[in-house]
């Protein structure tokens, strides 16, 4: 059984096809497979067949220790976006984009793989200019149109600085989680556990929050 | 599964620029939704010098899922009508502001918009096409408790409810609609009016029957909505024998209809009694160079194909007073 029906593959094709450079997608799952590791496990299997230039490695959480701790992955499933080089930029998703999630995740792609909207001068200033480690959780679930967004925002400075990473999370996936946060609407934006807003924002407002820290 | 994916996700011919604080601009267009994007396209292909400043771009339809009536899609969400509104604006070189808000308008011969960060632009004409937003019900605890168990959204959040106790507040459209896509995932569903009846369409009102875990509590109002992380409970008052009680609930999601988005013109436009900008039918408020478009003013039927047409007419109209000034 796949989870693409023709018509979505077919969608997901022609989304990918701008693709520049080659991007790589590790997903971290364990032996046994929870149901969210199985699907995500299905998901990038069935998304890395639909362009030649996405590859897909699996690592195993409990016995590939070395590599979780590379990556900074604490919990499963996990999907780290390398680019070309297999180099990481702090980019996650905890848990299957699926829904409208799928848009983050293509862009996140597309992105990675070099096809960008050129930020402002003003705004990759700002950027260059955080020093701090900064580390963004943003909470969406599947059903809520302009999560993508704020997860988008959030991986896009990710993208841009060295010193910031930025996780997807999916609340009904890491209960525990979105309960620790006082998650109850979405998409709700965590940074260092400190810092958080409820909604969409752009870069410029997202990185108002992160000065903040 | 499903999977909604939009189609443009990355668009790289976007030409867009920052705003500039030292330019006198045509047209500034306050208000990113359907009313504003339209008004946007239409003044860049009259060639006058346009700025664009918002909270955010799509407005309320970027909240909404499926779209049936706006003419040349069966179909489309929200979110994709958004994009492809956006990606016709953006081709054109337009001054654009995005994440702050509109906090006030001067008039004058020279006009300014004042946004919330303190930027100030200033224009020969403006087009306010603010929108709607969702209409708050003013009382202790809703915004201290937003986004911790007080919601709006009730696609977005309802899944984090599962299994738990809520309140839904308003009998209307918005308000059975939020209840139905609780009552399949929540423990159980509290329906909250404040009228003898439900105003939902008799379809919904229908749907609702399935359910055995809702349960519509009529001629009853919030009080106050208590809490300390998040929401424990909300209290009600009976209107008719004045008796308070309190409902052990983890979330109450508030669907009382809109308002438009207006207080940084009182005084500026003539409103109506909805605190709507009165236009007449070619866009004008009572302020010359100040037009408006969309729900944010008087006129009826606040639909996405009605604002789009309401903003090219602002457009039209703009251009035309910058022509004769």
């Amino acid at each position: 059984m796949s989870l693409f029906d023709d018509k979505v593959k077919k969608q997901l094709q022609e989304a990918l096809k701008p693709m520049v450079n080659n991007v790589n997608l590790a997903l971290f799952t364990q032996t046994l497979e929870c149901n969210t590791c199985r699907d995500t496990h299905l998901f990038l299997g069935e998304i890395s067949e639909l362009s030649d230039k996405l590859t897909l490695t699996v690592w195993n959480f409990q016995t590939d220790k070395d590599k979780a701790e590379q990556y900074g992955v604490d919990k499963i499933p996990a999907i780290v976006v390398l680019d070309s080089e297999n180099r990481d930029h702090g980019i996650k998703f905890y848990g299957l984009p699926g829904g409208y999630e799928i848009n983050s995740f293509i862009r996140i792609i597309l992105e990675m793989s070099g096809l960008k909207e050129q930020l402002p001068d003003d705004l990759m200033k700002r950027i260059q200019g955080i020093k701090k480690d900064i580390h963004i959780q943003v909470f969406i679930s599947l059903t809520c149109p302009y999560c993508p967004d704020a997860v988008s925002a959030a991986h896009r400075l990710a993208l841009e600085s060295e010193h910031i990473k930025a996780d997807m999370v999916e609340s009904s996936t890491f209960v525990p989680l979105a309960i620790k946060f006082n998650v109850s609407s979405v998409p709700k934006t965590v940074i260092n556990g400190t810092q958080e807003f409820v909604g969409t924002n752009p870069l410029g407002k997202v990185l108002d929050f992160i000065e903040k820290v | 599964m499903e999977f909604n994916l939009s189609l443009s996700a990355v668009a790289t011919d976007h030409r867009a620029v920052p705003m500039d604080k030292n330019k006198v601009y045509d047209v500034i267009i306050a208000g990113g939704g359907p009313a504003a994007m339209t008004a946007a396209v239409y003044c860049m292909r009259k060639g006058v010098a346009a700025g664009f400043v918002t909270v955010d771009i799509g407005g309320q339809v970027g909240e909404t899922s499926g779209i049936e009536n706006y003419l040349g899609f069966n179909y489309i969400e929200g979110s994709q009508l958004v994009e492809k509104f956006a990606g016709q604006m953006k081709q054109f070189e337009i001054g654009l502001s995005e994440g702050y808000a509109v906090t006030e308008i001067k008039d004058g011969r020279e006009k300014e918009v004042v946004l919330e960060n303190g930027d100030r632009y200033r224009a020969k004409s403006i087009i306010l096409a603010t929108g709607n937003r969702w209409r708050k019900l003013n009382v202790p605890g809703e915004t201290e408790l937003t986004g911790r168990g007080v919601a709006y959204c009730a696609i977005c959040d309802a899944p984090l409810f599962a299994g738990k106790k809520v309140a839904v507040v308003g009998g209307g459209n918005t308000g059975i609609e939020s209840a139905i896509d609780l009552a399949k995932i929540a423990e159980k569903v509290t329906v909250i009016q404040i009228l003898d009846r439900l105003t939902a369409d008799k379809v919904l009102i229908d749907a609702m029957q399935q359910f055995n875990n809702m349960e519509v509590l009529l001629l009853h109002e919030v009080k106050e909505i208590q809490g300390d992380k998040t929401v424990h409970a909300v209290v009600v008052k009976d209107t008719v024998s004045g008796g308070e009680k309190s409902l052990d609930v983890q979330g109450i999601f508030i669907s009382i209809g809109l308002m438009p988005n207006t207080d940084m013109v009182k005084g500026v436009v003539e409103l109506n009694g909805f605190g709507e900008i009165v236009v007449d039918c070619s866009c004008k408020t009572s302020a010359p160079g100040i037009f408006a478009a969309g729900d944010v003013t008087s006129v009826p039927y606040k639909q996405i194909i009605i604002a789009a047409g309401e903003g090219a007419k602002a457009a039209l109209s703009a251009c035309d007073y910058i022509l004769k000034e």
